[in-house]
């Protein structure tokens, strides 16, 4: 089991801070495709990667990072601290 | 190292004061305050910036521990809120101590340019009562770059 969690516009266009993946996939890109066949909502979140990044475990990786051992999974935009 | 992430404000002037009399045996101490900017048009309302609490503080904590390989300092203090504010307030502050001040100005610069975009925030305004993601500026990830 996963935690997939959202933050900034990913969160407010998905409508969900959080949600449980109970799924296999291998890569954040086989979860990304999971997730936009799901529904519409996803599929507009995650049309263009560019302008998204992830994190798993608290470390940002790239899309084609393998899944295995992660329990967290978070999407986000491009950072804006400071 | 000293890294605190927080919605409370917080007095620039005395986290200065106490992280320079934390150390008799520096030559330098630099800090930066980052501000609320009001827009050109003075409608700004409020600004409200989420984070990634389990993230965040290893984040920081991480790029901190760079600069500190990297540079010759003595610490580190990075300060940073979160929650609603608004225009003149206090974002963050950095700073930085070294035995001189090359160190202190490159690594206080290089930590910033980081927090800038890799530190997990994000930032949306409130402009006449609308509110509107920050987008991320290219020109803040060409300064990121210069560090590599």
């Amino acid at each position: 089991m996963i935690e997939l969690v959202y933050f900034a516009w990913v969160r407010e266009r998905i409508g969900a801070a959080s949600e449980p993946y109970d799924g296999s996939a291998a890569t954040v890109r086989d979860l990304v495709n999971e997730l936009r066949a799901r529904e519409p909502r996803y599929d507009l979140v995650f049309s263009d990667l560019t302008s998204l990044r992830v994190a798993i475990d608290q470390e940002l990786v790239d899309f084609d990072a393998p899944l295995t051992n992660a329990k967290e999974v978070a999407f986000f935009p491009p950072m804006t601290g400071g | 190292m000293k890294i605190q992430v927080q919605s409370a404000p917080f007095n620039v002037g005395d986290e200065t004061n106490a992280f320079t009399d934390t150390h008799k045996n520096v030559g330098a101490v630099v800090t930066f305050t980052g501000i609320v900017r009001d827009d050109d048009c003075g409608s700004l309302d409020a600004m409200e910036i989420e984070h990634y609490p389990a993230m965040t503080h290893k984040a920081i904590s991480q790029h901190a521990q760079t600069a500190q390989d990297r540079w010759n300092l003595a610490d580190v203090l990075v300060i940073h809120r979160y929650g609603k504010l608004v225009p003149g307030d206090v974002i963050m502050m950095v700073a930085t101590a070294a035995r001189h001040r090359a160190d202190a100005f490159q690594a206080a610069e290089f930590l910033m340019d980081y927090l800038k975009s890799r530190a997990p925030f994000w930032k949306k305004e409130w402009i006449d009562g609308t509110p509107r993601w920050v987008e991320a500026k290219q020109l803040d990830e060409d300064a990121l770059a210069r560090w590599d």
